[in-house]
């Protein structure tokens, strides 16, 4: 990867990161506010989707559902927070140990 | 959440995902970056799945540009991001232009799930500082140690990141709206994932937002009704 490479996507990266800081409390109309405030659930899941489910541009189904289904069953028990991710991790650690995938 | 949660919090997501950062360190060395290079993609760059991306084209013996084209893909959500922070971040004044470069997917996970605003705030500095110190950590040790350490999701590394986001989106779930924005953006994700290059996925999740507001406008009408 050549050093321009690596600078054009710092600049871009930043660019969209400092787009969206400068752009954002400009925004008056309520409509736009609603639709703003309902893109961390609609981004943080599909994230959440996609890390469980897609590796290489494919939909697979892989030892991580079990670490989601533990997650998801931790969060609802009211685990804290590093519990959540030590437990998601194990049960992803022996699921793959025990298939042997 | 108490005053001392979060910050907690953003130190332990930090190291989780420091942890991830040596991986893309591996990865980096595979692809054949030097450890200047691996280091200026993570302290220049810093958002993980667009470094992935990229290494991993170039890795595979694809084109730069379309290892840039795919990793600038996957930044573009940062833009929402910064969108959603903008109004937190104004009160930082001219410390928002250096700071723009912690809006990642983290941060603002952790700043939007705090109940009160200086929290909030406080979330999205302490979580973006941390992880922007583990992350290059991370980097600098994974092509250090190369493949030595063998494949590090052996130790179900890659659910951290997946767990994190579940145990943050509690409060997001919490109404009609959030609930329909989560659950169509999921599916629209995971159905785009089989016909469209990487990072498109998740900027059509964002087109969950519009029935999400028709639930949101009806719920409103009821109430004035």
């Amino acid at each position: 990867m050549s050093w321009f490479a690596i600078l054009v996507l710092a600049a871009g990266a930043y660019f969209f990161k400092l787009a969206g800081v400068l752009v954002g409390n400009r925004i008056t109309n309520d409509l736009v506010q609603r639709s703003v405030s309902l893109i961390p659930p609609a981004l943080f899941c599909a994230l959440i989707a996609l890390q469980t489910f897609e590796r290489d541009t494919e939909l697979v189904i892989d030892a991580r559902v079990s670490g989601l289904v533990v997650a998801a069953v931790a969060t609802w028990r009211r685990v804290p927070f590093v519990g959540v991710i030590v437990l998601a991790m194990i049960a992803t650690a022996m699921t793959r140990w025990f298939a042997g995938t | 959440m108490t005053a001392s949660t979060h910050r907690r919090d953003s130190v332990v997501l930090g190291a989780a995902i420091g942890l991830v950062a040596v991986t893309f360190g591996v990865l980096a060395s595979t692809a054949g970056l030097s450890l200047v290079k691996a280091m200026a993609l993570s302290l220049l760059v810093f958002t993980g799945a667009s470094q992935f991306a990229a290494v991993g084209v170039i890795g595979s013996g694809g084109s730069p540009i379309s290892a840039v084209g795919g990793a600038l893909l996957l930044a573009a959500r940062n833009s929402l991001y910064g969108m959603r922070l903008s109004e937190r971040l104004s009160a930082a004044g001219w410390k928002r232009i250096p700071g723009a470069q912690f809006v990642i997917d983290e941060s603002t996970a952790m700043s939007v799930a705090q109940s009160d605003e200086v929290a909030a705030s406080e979330a999205f500095w302490w979580t973006g500082a941390s992880i922007y110190l583990f992350w290059n950590a991370g980097t600098v040790i994974g092509v250090l140690v190369g493949d030595r350490i063998g494949d590090p999701n052996v130790w179900g590394l890659d659910a951290a990141f997946a767990a994190s986001f579940v145990a943050l989106l509690g409060p997001h779930l919490s109404s009609a709206p959030g609930r329909v924005a989560g659950l169509l953006g999921a599916a629209i994700a995971i159905v785009a994932v089989p016909f469209t290059p990487a990072g498109a996925p998740i900027l059509l999740a964002s087109l969950a937002i519009g029935p999400a507001l028709l639930v949101d406008s009806r719920r409103s009408e009821n109430r004035a009704s």
